[in-house]
């Protein structure tokens, strides 16, 4: 399919715009974990590899279809995430982190150790299912339906968590079901993107999933504006192409990608688009950013 | 039937016992006040009513059913509603959405209907919005619904902690220091909001307080507390020549 | 064959503390997981093999001015980095700012000193001493006695002196500090330069000890001495010390009674025990949320 594709648009844009898409789809995942309802995860690319090793797995080890392999990974993600969920979250905030820093690098290191999984080597030879009419499409559902969801009861419960704990409580939510459910949903998305991801890159192996792609992963997040979808699209394409752009100046590279998270950091703290909702994008323009002082937030 | 009863509450955190064998009967439809010089236990109290809290020692019985040890989210879909003495909104969401946040305790629709925007789950929303609305009319913010909550004035906030409270359906209302930062205009506005609150909800309504004058004039019942303990406890004119409570207040005659 | 690997886990958790010290300063006042802390450890550990192979300096001298130009680059980083944020941005995004200056510092000094891995020339001879029960080398004791002693001198600062009482208050509430007449930004570049100088001194120690040095080292490090410092409790100074040896020495003992390969995740795996256990790491006061 790509191979028709490839006569109307070049190759390496085309692999571009499947990897944004991927990149979109893992961070909506975060973005439900962080960015909604406020739980800093910076381990999601843990939630990624379980995806991508399992579909990738299933895929050659047991012929799957392409389709299970990757609902499977998926839900494998998923699980993990709900059983990190349930002990971690009576942590606050930067003690959430780094458990969730904690248990990215234990998975990180158990694949290390997976023979299965080809160890330090890695997996290769993993059937190429990935392609951009199905990443496009896999793109527009999750996007639709995220929307759905972030502007349900549920998604409005998500994003109270967030503001207050205990207001939301004291509204009837049970905040510790509900974020074990935003870990859930997102480490879902998580897995998804990540048998996604190894099913486009025909190879992968354990570095692939270390701490600098989660915190990727959540500059996306926070780049784009916290809880918001059209930030978080935004987020992944920029941060997606920046490296890619950043080619021209080879080796310097990395040096500008840090300098310009520092940069955008300094001068749009709430991230680019802040917490646009649709309905609020006429009175947004030329009004002062709304200030989040996390200090006052409990 | 009283509506709430607590029957020796003690709270002890760490050495410090905040509360030492408090009694409280609420009546139905009550206007009940509970005031104390700073530091009394007051907010302690509340804290342990909604939930947030498990006492140390000691019963609460609402509605007829023991609520000890029941979480903060439970004691809210029971129907207590409450408001915070430092304001707790939802800052980044709008004034609309704050209240029907409040519904949450009320609603029913979970995961699933609410992704696939299930039927069921839309005719609630369309509810719970129109409820909502309905009680941004009456606290006198309908113009404001599409504000972000933190944009509001003061007062108006506090005005809508307590439209959310109510989005809830309880049964009883805790508002502590609901009249914190208000001039004596919105004071006086305030108590006709109560008193049309437990009119035409048939509210039963428990008030922390420290502006005498507002307490006096609408509570019918007040309970005095002091270092943790129940001092004073009866109609206003009661409380108001109790010696121990004026000591309290005004401190010992020399 | 015990005592021995429980030093060798308490020199490596020396290291670990005290780069947790420098963590867990800045997050007691200004709430900041300093993420660029780790590659401040990196240079320090950089800056010494330059100072002793190209300009042949003696190794004290070397560790000192290593200490010192990371200090400076600690306060830089600071007021470059961290400062525009204070107070206008959530902590999220102070965080991502420091994940840049860590991409940024690592690709630095790549691109200037190469990704190869060198090594400090030796410089204690190896020798060691059998003490009958445990055989210990002279550069173990060296580490041991050196991180000791700049903890103490840490907590002598902390407690004796006027700008450690100003770090104390500032801590503790940082309004009212400010309010108090306190000059809140002197503070904080202090913290900051003080956090790097340990962590300096340790990137010197381990480049010695595991004579490894790339511009790669500060990340796991610098990873691990965080869970350190969250693990004896963040913000509490005591604990980042305990949190480090703790650590250190928890992943030697992994390494030489379990297993050696998964040596990352034991460090990790640790972490998340205690949290489970205490959330608030060990020594972390538990905080009571007003409502």
């Amino acid at each position: 399919m790509d191979a028709y594709l490839t006569q109307y648009i070049d190759p390496y844009y085309l692999r571009l715009l499947v990897l944004i898409g991927i990149n979109i789809i893992l961070a909506l995942g975060l973005n439900i974990i962080t960015g909604v309802t406020g739980q800093l995860s910076m381990g999601h690319a843990g939630f990624m590899s379980l995806g991508a090793y399992t579909s990738a797995i299933l895929s050659m080890q047991f012929a799957c279809p392409f389709w299970l392999a990757l609902l499977a990974g998926a839900f494998v993600a998923a699980l993990f995430g709900c059983l990190i969920g349930i002990p971690t979250l009576r942590l606050e905030g930067d003690y959430l982190a780094m458990v969730t820093i904690g248990f990215a690098e234990i998975i990180r290191v158990f694949f290390l150790n997976f023979e299965p999984g080809g160890k330090a080597v890695g997996l290769a030879g993993i059937p190429q299912n990935t392609n951009f009419v199905l990443v496009l499409v896999m793109v527009i559902v999750i996007v639709y339906l995220n929307s759905k969801l972030l502007n349900s009861r549920i998604g409005k419960a998500w994003y109270s968590i967030r503001e207050n704990e205990i207001a939301a409580e004291a509204c009837g939510v049970d905040t510790t079901r509900l974020k074990v459910m935003a870990f859930t949903v997102g480490s879902f998305l998580g897995g998804l993107g990540g048998g996604l991801y190894a099913h486009y890159m025909f190879f992968i192996r354990p570095q692939d999933f270390a701490f600098m792609k989660s915190i990727e992963l959540l500059n996306m997040v926070v780049l784009g504006g916290m809880g918001s979808i059209p930030g978080t699209i935004i987020g992944a394409t920029i941060l997606t192409l920046a490296p890619e752009l950043l080619r021209v100046v080879a080796e310097y590279r990395m040096l500008f990608y840090g300098a310009l998270l520092v940069i955008l950091m300094i001068f749009r703290p709430n991230g680019l688009l802040g917490d646009v909702r649709v309905y609020d994008i006429r009175k947004r323009w030329g009004r002062k950013e709304v200030q989040a002082n996390a200090d006052t937030n409990p | 039937m009283p509506i709430l009863t607590l029957d020796g509450i003690s709270q002890e955190f760490g050495g410090l016992r905040a509360l030492d064998g408090v009694d409280l009967m609420v009546e139905e439809q009550q206007i009940y006040g509970i005031i104390g010089p700073n530091g009394a236990g007051k907010t302690t109290l509340f804290n342990i009513i909604t939930g947030i809290y498990d006492p140390t020692e000691g019963t609460i019985e609402f509605l007829g059913q023991a609520i000890n040890g029941a979480k903060a989210y439970q004691v809210a879909q029971m129907g207590v509603g409450r408001t915070f003495q430092n304001i707790r909104l939802f800052q980044k969401l709008s004034v609309l959405d704050n209240v029907r946040m409040g519904a949450y305790g009320v609603t029913r629709s979970g995961f699933w209907s609410s992704l696939l925007g299930l039927p069921r789950s839309q005719r609630e929303a369309q509810e719970v919005t129109a409820r909502a609305e309905e009680l941004l009319d009456k606290v006198g913010l309908l113009d404001k619904k599409m504000e972000y909550a933190v944009n509001l004035a003061y007062g108006e906030q506090r005005r809508l902690e307590i439209a959310r409270a109510l989005a809830l359906k309880p049964t009883l209302l805790l508002l502590d220091e609901p009249a914190a930062g208000m001039n004596a205009k919105e004071k006086v506005e305030l108590m006709e909001l109560i008193y049309q609150l437990r009119e035409q909800m048939k509210l039963t309504i428990l008030l922390v307080e420290h502006d005498m004058n507002l307490v006096m004039n609408i509570c019918e019942r007040i309970a005095v507390l002091d270092y943790g303990r129940k001092i004073a406890d009866g109609p206003p004119q009661e409380v108001k020549s109790d010696k121990r409570v004026i000591e309290s207040y005004l401190g010992a005659e020399a | 064959m015990f005592l021995e690997q429980l030093l060798n886990g308490l020199t490596l958790g020396s290291t670990y503390a005290l780069i947790a010290l420098g963590y867990t300063m800045v997050y007691g006042i200004i709430q900041l997981i300093n993420f660029a802390h780790g590659e401040i450890y990196m240079i320090g550990a950089f800056v010494g093999l330059f100072l002793v192979t190209v300009l042949g300096v003696n190794i004290l001298v070397a560790l000192a001015l290593a200490m010192l130009t990371c200090m400076v680059v600690g306060m830089l980083i600071e007021r470059v980095a961290y400062r525009p944020l204070r107070g206008k941005s959530t902590r999220l995004s102070a965080l991502i700012s420091a994940i840049g200056v860590s991409i940024f510092l690592q690709t630095l000094l790549a691109l200037l000193a190469g990704t190869n891995t060198r090594s400090y020339p030796s410089i204690f001879n190896s020798q060691t001493f059998d003490l009958g029960f445990a055989e210990v080398s002279l550069l173990q004791i060296i580490i041991l006695v050196f991180a000791a002693l700049l903890m103490i001198g840490l907590q002598v600062m902390i407690h004796k002196t006027r700008i450690g009482k100003a770090m104390r208050a500032s801590s503790q509430d940082l309004e009212a500090s400010y309010l108090m007449g306190i000059n809140v930004n002197r503070v904080i570049s202090f913290t900051f330069a003080i956090g790097s100088a340990l962590a300096a001194a340790g990137g010197v120690m381990v480049g010695i000890y595991y004579n490894a040095v790339w511009p790669y080292m500060g990340m796991m490090a610098g990873l691990k001495a965080f869970a350190a410092a969250v693990m004896g409790g963040i913000g509490s100074i005591p604990g980042a010390m305990i949190g480090g040896l703790t650590l250190g020495v928890l992943e030697i003992m992994g390494v030489a009674y379990l297993t050696s390969s998964y040596k990352d995740a034991i460090a990790f795996g640790m972490l998340i025990l205690v949290l489970l256990i205490r959330p608030q790491g060990l020594l972390g006061k538990k905080i009571t949320k007003k409502v």
